[in-house]
C-alpha cells in the first residue's frame, strides 16, 4: 500500500452526447493498479468496461467524452493532459491490445511498417534499430521466422498469430500499462490458453500492470489478482480474485457465476439470470440491477453507494451476500 | 411567447387523437415529407414553375413561336429595355428580337413535357420489362437481365447520341433516345424489389386462388414494387430534363422552332462571349433551379419511402 | 481462373459483335443508306456506281457481312466531308480527346480526395456540408452549363484564361500535347475542369463514405492508441484503404469521361473525336459517325473486360458468384 499505485481511477465519468440524450457509459467508476498487478474488469456487452479502457487512453470519440473524475497514471492526470502529451503516453507507457486480432492490424499495410511505425513515433531511432527492435519483440512473443513474417500482410496472418503480433506491438516500448480489451474472446479456446500464459509471464517478468477487460469469469479466474464487476456504467463489486469468485456478494456477481457452466453442476440447468441489460439511456433511478434481482426490495428504489461491509470488499447493494461469507 | 409547458401539453393531448384518427397512409406520407422544409420549399418552387410552364401562354407577354410578334429591331436588347410592342423585356431579348422571358416560359414547357414525359414512358417500359423478368425468371429474366447491363454499362450520353445519329432530331426522336438510355434504371429497380415480394404470402395466396398472371403481376404484384420507383421517376425527370437540354444544346435535340431551355442556352452561346450574357444566363437559371428542386424533391422522397428508414 | 478469362473473353466478343449490327442496322435499316453513304452532292451516274460499288442491291444480310469484313479489316468507310478514311480522321483526333479525359481524371483526384477526406473527418463541421451540397450540384447539373458559367466568369468577366480552342502544344512521343507549353495549359484547364466536374463529385463522395467508414475501424483506433501522430493516421492507415476503391473507380469511369467529352469538346471548341463526331452529325458524315461510335463500343468493352478480370483477380467473392451463375 505504500507504493504508488501505476494507474488510480478516481469518480470516472464518461458520457456520450447523442441526439436522444445524454448516455452515461461510465459513471463514478474509481479503481487502482498497482505495479505488476492483474486487474479484471469483468461486465456484460454495454456495461461500460470498454469505454472505461478507451478512457484511460485518451481515446473516446465524439459525441463521447471524459466527463469527470480523474485518471491518475503514476500521480498525473491523464484527463487534464493536452492531446499531444496524450499521444506521447499513448503506445509508450501505456499500450492497448482490442478484441478482435482480424480488425485491429490494418490490412493495407505490412506488419514491418506497422510496428516501426510505432518505435519511431515515440523514439528518434533509425529504421534499421526500429526494425531491430520489432524483430526481437516479434521473437519475444513467440513468433517463428520473423525476419519473413515482418514482410508478410496481416491476411498471411491466423488469427491467433495476428493477436501475437498485437502484443508484440504493445510490448515495444515496454509501457508501465497495458489494457487488454477482450484479447482473446475471437480466438480458439487453445490460442485463449497459450496468449493468456504468454500475457501473465509478460507482465510479471517485466512489472507491467494489467488492465484485463472480458465478460468471462473463467478467463479472469486464472489471471487477474483483483477484480471489479460492472454493471450499468457502475463498478457494482471490488476485491481480490479469489474473495470476489468464492463469496460473492452482490446478486449480479452471484448471478454471473452461477452461469458459467462447470463439472461440477453437471446435468442441472444453468441458472440464468432473468430480464436484459437496461438501455443506458432512460436508466430507471435507483439501482440498475433491480429489475432482475431477486433481493430487490422498496430501499434499491434509490441509488445504492458503494460500502465496504467486509475488509478489503467493496459492494454496491442494499442486501449483499453476506451470509455466504459468513458460513 | 412560448406556452407554459402545461399548456403545450394539454394542446397537444387535445390534438392527438384527432390526427391519431384521421390518420391514411397518404397523410402520413405527407407528414414525413414535410419534415424537412427544404424540401417543401422545393416542392412548393417546383408546382410554381410547373404552373408557369402550364400558363406559359397566358403569362407570357408575347408568343415567341410565333415569328410575327417578334421584331428584329430588337434584337439582343438587354433586360429591362422597352421594346418595340410596347412592353418591357425584363430579362431582355435574343438575336431574333425574342423576349427571352417568353421564351423561358414556352421552353420550360417543352423542357418539363420532354422531361416528364419520357421518364414515364421509360418508367412503363422498364416497369414492365422488370416485373415479366422477375415474375417468370429462368431465360425471360436472363435475356432482360443482360439487356439492362449492356445498356447500364454505356454512358447516357453515348447511347442517345447514338440513337439521334440514326434517327435525326426532333422532339419524337429525343424521347426515343431518353427512354432508352433510362428504361433500365426502372427494370433493375422493380425486378429486385419484386423478387423480394413474391416470396410473400399475399402473391402466393393470389396464386391459390388462381389469378390471372397479368392480374397477380398488375395488381398485386406492381402496387407494392412502387415505392422505390416513385423515387427513380422523380431523379429520372431531372435527369431526362438534363439530357434533352445538353442534347438540344448540340443541336441534336428539339427543331430550332420550338426552342427548349437547352437550345435557348445553345442560341445564346456565341453572344456571351460578346458580353451578352443575358441570352444564355436566364435560361440556364430557370434549367439550374428546375433540376435542382425536382432533385431536392426526390431526395427527400427517397428517405419518406426507404422501409428501412421508417420508424 | 482460365475458363473465366476465356468466358470472359467471349462474352465481350458477343458483345461486339452485337453492336455491329446493331450500328449494320441503324445505318443500313433504319436510315436510308444511300443518302446516308453516299455525298448529296454525288449525281445520278455517281449514285448507281455507288450503289453498286457499295453492294447495296443485294440481301440485308449479305451486305452485313462485307460490312462486317470491311470493319475487320479497319476499313469503316470514307469521310464524305474529308475524302479521307473514317478510321483515320478519328485516331488523329484521339490524343486531344485522350489528354482532355486524362486532365480530367488528374483533375478529380486532386480535387476530390482532398475535399472528400475533410468532409469525412468533420461530417458534421458547415464546411463540409457546403462540400457535400457542391457534390450533388456537380452530379445534378448538366456539364455544358457549368461550361458556360466557367466561360462567362473566367473568359469573359475576368479574363483569366481564354475561352475556346486548345492552344499551342508540343510534341511528345510523336504526339501533341497541350500540357507541355504554358499557354496551352492555359486552354486545357477549363475544359478538363467542366469535364472532371461529375468525377469531383463522384471521388468526393466515395471518399467521404471511406472515410467515415474506415475511421471506425478497430485498426484505426489501434494506429492511434500505438501514439501515431494524427496525420500519420490519416494520410497512411486511413487513407491507404480508401485510395484502393478510389483509384478503381476513376479508372472504370475513364470510358464515360471520353464518352461525355463530347459536350465538353463543343463547348470549348476542343479540337478531339467527340467535337468530330458532333460536327459529323451535323453534316450527315455518316461513316465518320459509325466510325467514332464502333470504336468507342470497342474501348468501352475493353475497359469494362479490364475492370471485371482485375475485380475477379483482387476479390475472390466476384469470382465465385460468376462460376455459380
Amino acid at each position: 500500500m505504500s507504493e504508488q499505485p501505476t494507474i488510480e481511477v478516481r469518480n470516472l465519468r464518461t458520457h456520450f452526447f447523442t441526439k436522444a440524450g445524454v448516455v452515461k457509459a461510465v459513471d463514478d467508476v474509481s479503481f487502482s493498479v498497482g505495479k505488476g498487478r492483474i486487474l479484471g474488469l469483468v461486465g456484460e456487452s454495454g456495461s461500460g468496461k470498454s469505454v472505461t479502457g478507451f478512457s484511460i487512453m485518451g481515446l473516446v470519440d465524439p459525441p463521447g467524452r471524459v466527463a469527470g473524475g480523474e485518471i491518475l497514471f503514476q500521480g498525473r492526470d491523464l484527463a487534464k493532459l493536452s492531446e499531444e502529451e496524450m499521444r506521447k503516453i499513448r503506445g509508450a507507457r501505456i499500450a492497448m491490445i482490442f478484441q478482435d486480432p482480424m480488425m485491429t492490424l490494418n490490412p493495407v499495410l505490412r506488419i514491418d511498417t506497422q510496428m516501426i511505425e510505432t518505435v519511431l513515433a515515440h523514439d528518434k531511432v533509425s529504421e534499421a534499430e526500429a526494425r531491430k527492435r520489432a524483430r526481437a519483440a516479434l521473437v519475444q512473443v513467440g513468433i517463428p521466422s520473423p525476419d519473413e513474417r515482418l514482410k508478410a500482410y496481416p491476411h498471411q496472418f491466423s488469427g491467433g498469430m495476428r493477436q501475437r503480433v498485437a502484443i508484440a506491438i504493445a510490448l515495444l516500448h515496454k509501457p508501465e500499462l497495458i489494457i487488454a480489451d477482450e484479447p482473446t474472446t475471437a480466438l480458439d479456446v487453445t490460442i485463449q490458453g497459450q496468449i493468456l500464459f504468454e500475457v501473465q509471464k509478460l507482465c510479471r517478468e517485466s512489472g507491467t500492470s494489467l488492465i484485463w477487460i472480458t465478460h468471462d469469469l473463467s478467463v479472469v479466474a486464472g489471471l487477474a489478482d483483483e477484480i471489479c464487476v460492472m454493471y450499468a456504467s457502475r463498478i457494482v463489486e471490488k476485491g481480490t480474485v479469489d474473495e470476489v469468485l468464492d463469496h460473492p456478494l452482490h446478486p449480479y456477481t452471484r448471478g454471473l457465476i452461477g452461469s458459467v457452466p462447470s463439472r461440477n453442476v453437471r446435468g442441472r440447468p444453468l441458472a440464468q439470470i432473468p430480464g436484459m441489460t437496461p438501455s443506458l439511456l432512460n436508466l430507471p433511478p435507483g439501482c440498475a440491477f433491480r429489475a432482475r434481482c431477486p433481493r430487490a426490495s422498496e430501499a434499491c428504489l434509490v441509488e445504492p453507494e458503494m460500502t465496504a461491509p467486509l475488509p478489503n470488499r467493496e459492494v454496491r447493494c442494499f442486501h449483499p451476500h453476506l451470509e455466504t461469507v459468513a458460513a | 411567447m412560448t406556452p407554459p409547458p402545461a399548456e403545450a401539453a394539454v394542446t397537444s393531448a387535445a390534438l392527438a387523437p384527432a390526427t391519431a384518427r384521421e390518420e391514411t397512409p397518404f397523410r402520413r406520407f405527407v407528414a414525413d415529407f414535410a419534415e424537412s422544409k427544404v424540401a417543401v420549399g422545393a416542392f412548393v418552387v417546383f408546382v410554381v414553375i410547373a404552373l408557369l410552364a402550364i400558363f406559359a401562354n397566358v403569362i407570357a407577354p408575347q408568343n415567341p413561336y410565333d415569328l410575327a410578334q417578334l421584331d428584329i429591331m430588337d434584337g439582343r436588347m438587354p433586360p429591362g429595355t422597352v421594346g418595340g410592342a410596347g412592353f418591357t423585356y425584363i430579362l431582355g431579348t435574343d438575336d431574333q428580337g425574342r423576349d427571352m422571358f417568353s421564351g423561358i416560359l414556352f421552353g420550360l414547357r417543352i423542357s418539363l413535357m420532354v422531361g416528364a414525359g419520357s421518364a414515364f414512358i421509360a418508367f412503363i417500359v422498364g416497369t414492365s420489362l422488370g416485373l415479366l423478368a422477375a415474375y417468370f425468371g429462368g431465360r425471360t429474366d436472363t435475356l432482360i437481365m443482360r439487356l439492362v447491363d449492356l445498356q447500364l454499362s454505356f454512358p447516357s450520353i453515348l447511347v442517345a447520341l447514338m440513337i439521334l445519329a440514326f434517327l435525326g432530331k426532333g422532339i419524337l426522336n429525343v424521347v426515343i433516345a431518353i427512354v432508352v438510355v433510362e428504361w433500365a434504371y426502372y427494370a433493375r429497380t422493380v425486378r429486385g424489389t419484386a423478387l423480394v415480394e413474391r416470396r410473400r404470402e399475399y402473391i402466393e395466396a393470389a396464386e391459390c386462388l388462381a389469378l390471372s398472371k397479368p392480374r397477380i403481376v398488375f395488381r398485386h404484384l406492381l402496387p407494392n414494387c412502387l415505392p422505390p420507383l416513385i423515387v427513380i421517376l422523380t431523379m429520372q425527370v431531372a435527369r431526362a430534363i438534363a439530357l434533352e437540354a445538353t442534347l438540344s444544346f448540340l443541336g441534336l435535340g428539339v427543331p430550332v422552332t420550338e426552342p427548349s431551355l437547352g437550345l435557348l442556352i445553345a442560341n445564346g452561346y456565341e453572344y456571351m462571349l460578346s458580353g451578352r450574357y443575358w441570352i444564355s444566363f436566364y435560361p440556364g437559371i430557370a434549367l439550374l433551379v428546375t433540376i435542382v428542386v425536382i432533385n431536392l424533391v426526390g431526395d427527400q422522397l427517397r428517405d419518406v419511402l426507404n422501409p428501412r428508414l421508417r420508424k | 481462373m482460365t475458363v473465366y478469362l476465356i468466358r470472359r473473353l467471349m462474352q465481350s466478343a458477343l458483345v461486339v459483335l452485337a453492336m455491329t449490327v446493331i450500328l449494320f442496322l441503324g445505318v443500313y435499316a433504319i436510315g436510308d443508306p444511300i443518302e446516308i453513304l453516299i455525298s448529296p452532292d454525288a449525281d445520278q451516274i455517281e449514285r448507281e456506281r455507288a450503289i453498286a460499288a457499295l453492294g447495296l442491291d443485294r440481301p440485308l444480310w449479305e451486305q452485313y457481312f462485307t460490312f462486317l469484313g470491311n470493319a475487320l479489316q479497319g476499313d469503316l468507310g470514307r469521310s464524305f466531308v474529308f475524302n479521307e478514311p473514317a478510321l483515320k480522321l478519328i485516331l488523329q483526333k484521339m490524343p486531344a480527346t485522350l489528354e482532355l479525359a486524362l486532365a480530367a481524371t488528374v483533375f478529380a483526384i486532386i480535387l476530390g480526395l482532398p475535399l472528400g477526406l475533410i468532409a469525412g473527418l468533420k461530417p458534421d463541421a458547415i464546411y463540409s456540408r457546403v462540400i457535400m451540397a457542391t457534390s450533388i450540384l456537380g452530379f445534378s447539373l448538366p456539364t455544358f452549363w457549368v461550361g458556360l458559367m466557367l466561360i462567362m466568369v473566367f473568359a469573359v468577366q475576368l479574363g483569366w484564361l481564354p475561352s475556346t480552342g486548345r492552344g499551342p502544344t508540343a510534341e511528345f512521343l510523336g504526339v501533341q500535347w497541350s500540357f507541355l507549353t504554358t499557354d496551352g495549359l492555359r486552354y486545357l484547364i477549363m475544359p478538363a475542369l467542366n469535364l472532371s466536374l461529375f468525377k469531383i463529385s463522384l471521388v468526393i463522395r466515395l471518399t467521404r463514405a471511406g472515410v467515415r467508414e474506415t475511421v471506425l475501424m478497430d485498426y484505426v483506433k489501434f494506429a492511434r492508441a500505438k501514439g501515431l501522430s494524427p496525420n500519420r493516421v490519416i494520410f497512411v492507415h486511413v487513407l491507404k484503404n480508401i485510395l484502393i476503391p478510389v483509384v478503381t473507380v476513376t479508372a472504370l469511369e475513364f470510358g464515360s469521361t471520353i464518352a461525355f467529352s463530347v459536350v465538353t469538346e463543343s463547348i470549348f471548341a476542343w479540337p478531339g473525336m467527340g467535337k468530330l463526331i458532333i460536327d459529323s452529325i451535323y453534316v450527315l458524315d455518316r461513316p465518320v459517325i459509325v466510325a467514332y461510335l464502333m470504336i468507342i463500343v470497342f474501348m468501352f468493352i475493353i475497359l469494362n473486360f479490364t475492370v471485371d478480370v482485375l475485380y475477379s483477380v483482387l476479390d475472390p467473392r466476384v469470382r465465385l458468384q460468376d462460376q455459380k451463375a
